[in-house]
């Protein structure tokens, strides 16, 4: 059960070096990875490849050594660095939840998520109150990966500490796999069983 | 007194102008035809209290005329329009959403139409198709659907690199539900604004193709044909033939083109909180 990158190439365009050069990365259910590095070392990239929203050149990404669904709900799912681009901005945000199975009261109450903002457009919400939409629409999917590209980078310490809390309680309790995309050390110290640093790999 | 904010007030001159124009279109339809058949006795008698608009060559009252010409352009106006706009969108969705030839063929074909002059072509369609209402139906739907399928293109190809339809795809969700869920609800105000200032161009094309007399028939009492009439009789001094029908014209055009500008304003949720 786990969920990988096998050798995997990457570029934007075929005049720009490799992104990604032979990179190789594994995840088993119930472990949390943090990947480290500074800008421009392809996170983002990484993240994109392995929940199957960008395909790798070369190489493969597997999920218990089968390639990731095309159909149906992805066991993989992605949390963007930025939320408000991640929500249909004519939903009210009633229906970014429902779009992933339901309005379900614990999750909102986990998330702090209150009861007037499901009548609101993204618009009037702030970034850190979407991120709650997106957080929850991710879990309330079934995922068994849930890749964190940047997640709690706009929040302050103690919505932060809260999301993470929410996360990893509902990992451990469906023994999902984690990977924290981040540029906090302390962060990744703090939530993750293995840290890599795509910088000196 | 409580203060109306901007939002109900735009709202409210939307409805008020819609219950003018489905005002203005139900008396066209309404007016018996004895009203519009004149005696000589009072032909071409300037505007008076008994004749707003006056009276014509035949003896007919304008202002009666003019009613029952715009609830025909009227009739033609929309359902031109809302035909190119329904050709627009299904073009302009197959264009970014079908395979690569697919695109290049519609491209192709958006220039070629767009490269004649609407007038020549709504004339040249409208004659071979045998005049009257239905050439003009057809002229006008075939040379408007253009500029609004190019633009839905657009949209459409921005709409399908959006994050969150990314995401809605791997929630699961087929193609048929993102297009209904996602894409269309954006596409609708670009639809129903596109319409309806699509509206005004249709209803001036059906008046100046008719006005050539391409067009409707001159038994027909379209705006177009009491506006050729007129330019018999502006040489003696007749002024209000022109005037006053052609007057009404524009402001209907321009109350739709207004009408267009508040459904915007109401449809966009950045302007929600206005």
């Amino acid at each position: 059960m786990a969920l990988e990158a096998k050798n995997i190439y990457f570029r934007y365009n075929q005049k720009q070096p490799w992104i990604l050069e032979n990179r190789t990365l594994k995840i088993d259910r119930g472990e949390r990875l943090a990947v480290f590095a500074p800008s421009g070392y392809g996170k983002t990239t990484l993240a994109m490849l392995l929940a199957g929203y960008l395909k790798p050149i070369k190489g493969q990404i597997l999920l218990d050594d089968k390639p990731l669904p095309g159909k149906g709900i992805c066991p993989v799912q992605l949390i963007y660095q930025h939320p408000e681009k991640a929500i249909n901005p004519r939903w009210r945000l009633k229906r970014v939840l429902e779009e992933s199975g339901g309005v379900r009261e614990d999750v909102m109450d986990a998330f702090g998520i209150e009861r007037a903002w499901l009548d609101r457009f993204s618009r009037e919400l702030s970034g850190g109150e979407l991120q709650r939409f997106c957080v929850a629409r991710a879990l309330m999917s079934g995922a068994d990966y849930l890749i964190c590209d940047e997640i709690s980078t706009m929040l302050d310490a103690i919505t932060q500490a809260q999301i993470w809390n929410v996360v990893l309680k509902e990992a451990a309790r469906r023994n999902m796999g984690i990977i924290a995309v981040t540029h906090n050390k302390y962060l990744a110290q703090r939530i993750a069983t293995r840290t890599i640093d795509l910088s000196n790999t | 007194m409580k203060k109306i904010n901007r939002r109900t007030k735009v709202v409210i001159l939307t409805i008020i102008m819609t219950i003018i124009l489905i005002a203005v279109y139900a008396l066209g339809v309404l007016i018996p035809e004895d009203a519009v058949t004149g005696s000589f006795l009072n032909a071409k008698e300037p505007p008076s209290l008994e004749h707003l608009f006056g009276t014509d060559a035949l003896g007919r009252d304008l202002l009666m005329r003019t009613l029952k010409g715009l609830a025909v352009s009227m009739t033609i106006g929309i359902a031109a329009s809302a035909l190119s706009a329904v050709i627009a969108v299904f073009v302009g969705i197959s264009a970014a959403v079908g395979s690569k030839w697919v695109d290049a063929f519609i491209n192709w074909l958006i220039d070629i139409v767009m490269s004649v002059p609407h007038t020549i072509l709504v004339i040249l369609i409208s004659f071979a198709t045998g005049r009257g209402w239905k050439g003009l139906l057809i002229g006008i739907t075939a040379t408007h659907w253009c500029s609004l399928a190019r633009l839905i293109r657009g949209e459409v190809l921005q709409l399908r690199s959006r994050q969150y339809v990314a995401v809605s795809r791997k929630l699961g969700k087929s193609s048929g539900w993102i297009l209904v869920h996602h894409l269309l609800p954006h596409l609708a105000p670009q639809f129903f604004v596109g319409l309806i200032l699509m509206f005004p161009h249709a209803i001036l094309h059906e008046a100046s193709v008719s006005f050539l007399g391409f067009g409707l028939m001159p038994e027909q009492p379209a705006i177009g044909i009491i506006l050729s009439e007129s330019m018999r009789y502006i040489g003696a001094g007749m002024w209000w033939p022109a005037v006053l029908p052609g007057l009404t014209l524009v402001l209907i055009v321009l109350l739709v083109d207004r009408l267009g500008g508040h459904l915007q304003m109401i449809m966009e949720p950045y302007s929600a909180q206005e």
